[in-house]
């Protein structure tokens, strides 16, 4: 059956460089990547420490520091117009406004010494113009909406009077303060306990489906990827190594790197193995990254090429489906034995 | 396998805070509140529970870097609160301990091989000077490190090494017990196989014991022979590995369980989850009568009012429930 919803694509990120000089030499923290997100969609960007997923989200945002940090290249089209183009006069009007942001430890996000109302009004107030009181209310209403009792009480206090729970919360309130259509959410709840994070990704899932907001969250946990995402990109230092639908990718993994995540992990679902599978080595160093594939040197399917070769990503198997390995057709058919 | 190397019972920690000119009154937090459960040698006895629930605290009586306020620790059959300062400095040596965080429990000016051969000296485990450094490339080896990382610094070296010379360091004490304490949940998914793989091959090669405290439950249930579950300062669920994954009786139990994401879109889109409300109480004012009422789906009157004691519901389950 044809799919008749109009789909337009809100973000699309092309090619984008952004390099880190440190005392070991230049890092190459986000490598020539392209990825997109469609009007209303949740995309994961999964990978481990160093593989450059929040270093994306900041450039998107436009916030790497300088002057280690730099945008090298590439586009960063938020419905067509480019972000990297816009002066910081005009990305002070997109931040916030057009795309927000949720961090992982909200305590460092948050203001100390500024009231939770303050907090939430002042966004308001300078993006959208509203008089103290018109935001006084709409800050009550945004605290209702994520779950906060009592909020004309909670106005007037404090961060350090929320729980880490209850702070995130209010992170969430925050980022949905000015209707923004999209939401980059880093890491939201891996601070948080198990029956928090839960409480959470329940929160944010129903409000973006229920107010349209697209979201992407960038997270090293696969479980919150699979509950949550329509479409998944795994980065390895740097690059986009595999994206596919997340019922795809989980299904028919196509790149060697996130057939050993799935595999290296513990599952409450299956039986217990008697021996985990690890991925051997360790992770890249990315002052020194080798000429060929990055992960070659830990890869099972291996091969000669893969030391010279950095392969670039590209369709396997159908349904938007996306690997950069050499090997990944002799995976797939390994796969499938 | 039936000899008890640890017998923990009814012990208690509480912790006084405030009470200062500018704090206001004292409080008192119950960090462990009455807590019983026996280890037996070459077992792992998984503890998990959310931040607070008296995990690490319980991992540190043992450990002896905290002075229990109430109860009793048997260690190999001797009560440590019992011994003269000498006699427990011998026996704590055969109780190690593996932290979280390896990069903050090294010494970031010694180099590895330091980090490695003070313990063999000071507790005299290898007298002679010049038999050291055999002993430490001995003990990276276990650890699957090679011989040139004795000479590196801890910051030379990834997270997935640095837990390997934490492990080194513990069992340079020749240990009979060792506490794990989060070993895994700082380190990437693709290095805590490792070391999970790692730590299993050591318990089956010099017969280790483990006290394996984390919150991440699927690893929980892979290295546990034995599973308890702490909320608040209590033990509410014992069983061994297969029951308590499979039967759970503790309503905390099943909502922890049904709250960790599977690896798998399918399996999640099928899956009924149950979100607890609200959150974990302060534990300078915890609840009356059952500690988990206020955010227990099927909690009855009788919860509130009386606290429900753990008790073996079938042989070898324990659950502190007044419906289990």
């Amino acid at each position: 059956m044809l799919d008749c919803r109009a789909v337009a694509t809100l973000l699309e990120v092309r090619n984008l460089k952004t390099t880190f000089q440190t005392a070991a030499g230049v890092v190459r923290a986000v490598d020539g990547v392209s990825w997109k997100i469609e009007e209303g969609e949740t995309v994961a960007l999964v990978g481990e420490s160093g593989c450059g997923k929040s270093v994306s989200a900041l450039s998107i945002m436009r916030l790497v520091a300088p002057p280690a940090g730099r945008i090298e290249s590439g586009e960063v089209l938020f419905r067509g117009r480019d972000l990297l183009a816009l002066t910081e006069e005009q990305m002070r009007g997109v931040r916030g406004r057009e795309i927000a942001m949720i961090f992982q430890e909200p305590m460092t996000s948050l203001n100390p010494v500024l009231s939770i109302g303050r907090q939430l009004t002042e966004g308001l107030e300078i993006h959208m113009g509203m008089t103290p009181d018109e935001a006084r209310a709409r800050a009550v209403e945004l605290l209702t909406m994520v779950g906060i009792s009592d909020p004309e009480r909670r106005l007037a206090q404090y961060p350090h009077h929320f729980s880490g729970g209850m702070r995130q919360r209010m992170m969430v309130a925050m980022a949905l303060a000015c209707h923004p259509p999209l939401i980059l959410a880093d890491e939201p709840t891996t601070a948080l306990d198990v029956t928090i994070q839960a409480q959470i990704l329940e929160l944010m899932r129903d409000l973006a489906r229920r107010l349209g907001v697209a979201m992407l969250i960038i997270t090293h946990n696969l479980g919150v990827v699979a509950r949550y995402a329509d479409r998944v990109n795994v980065m390895y230092a740097g690059r986009i190594i595999e994206s596919a639908a997340a019922g795809e990718l989980y299904a028919n993994p196509r790149h060697p790197y996130t057939l050993g995540l799935l595999r290296s992990v513990p599952r409450l679902d299956e039986p217990r193995r008697e021996r985990l599978a690890p991925i051997e080595g360790q992770p890249p160093d990315l002052t020194r990254l080798p000429p060929g594939c990055a992960f070659a040197p830990r890869c099972a399917y291996r091969v000669a090429r893969c030391e010279e070769e950095a392969p670039q990503i590209r369709p396997i198997g159908g349904a938007g489906h996306h690997s950069a390995c050499w090997e990944a057709e002799r995976l797939v058919k390994d796969l499938a034995a | 396998m039936s000899e008890a190397l640890l017998e923990v019972s009814d012990l208690v920690k509480h912790f006084t805070v405030g009470g200062g000119i500018l704090s206001g009154a004292a409080g008192l937090v119950r960090a462990i509140d009455g807590v019983s459960f026996t280890i037996e040698r070459g077992e792992t006895l998984g503890l998990v529970g959310e931040s607070g629930c008296g995990k690490t605290t319980t991992g540190r009586c043992i450990l002896q870097l905290e002075r229990p306020t109430g109860g009793r620790i048997l260690f190999e059959g001797r009560d440590l609160s019992a011994l003269s300062v000498d006699e427990l400095r011998k026996v704590r040596r055969r109780i190690q301990v593996i932290f979280q965080d390896p990069y903050s429990s090294l010494n970031p000016r010694m180099t590895v091989g330091q980090i490695l051969a003070e313990p063999l000296k000071v507790h005299g485990i290898v007298p002679e000077k010049v038999a050291r450094p055999a002993r430490v490339r001995e003990l990276l080896a276990q650890v699957g490190l090679a011989p040139q990382h004795a000479r590196r610094y801890p910051h030379q070296l990834s997270g997935g090494q640095r837990q390997r010379v934490g492990i080194a360091r513990a069992l340079a004490m020749e240990p009979s017990l060792i506490v794990c304490d989060e070993p895994v949940s700082a380190l990437d998914v693709s290095i805590q196989a490792q070391i999970i793989n790692l730590l299993e091959d050591l318990q089956r090669r010099y017969g280790l014991t483990f006290l394996f405290i984390a919150h991440d439950l699927s690893v929980v249930r892979h290295i546990s022979d034995r599973v308890a579950v702490m909320y608040l300062g209590k033990i509410v669920e014992l069983a061994d590995r297969k029951t308590l994954y499979e039967e759970p009786l503790h309503p905390y139990t099943r909502a922890l369980l049904s709250a960790v994401p599977i690896p798998d879109p399918d399996v999640e889109a099928r899956r009924e989850h149950t979100v607890l409300r609200g959150e974990v109480p302060s534990p300078l004012r915890p609840p009356p009568g059952c500690v988990f009422h206020p955010r227990c789906p099927i909690a009855v009157d009788r919860c509130a009012a009386e606290v429900p004691a753990l008790r073996e519901i079938r042989p070898g389950h324990c659950a502190a429930c007044h419906l289990a």
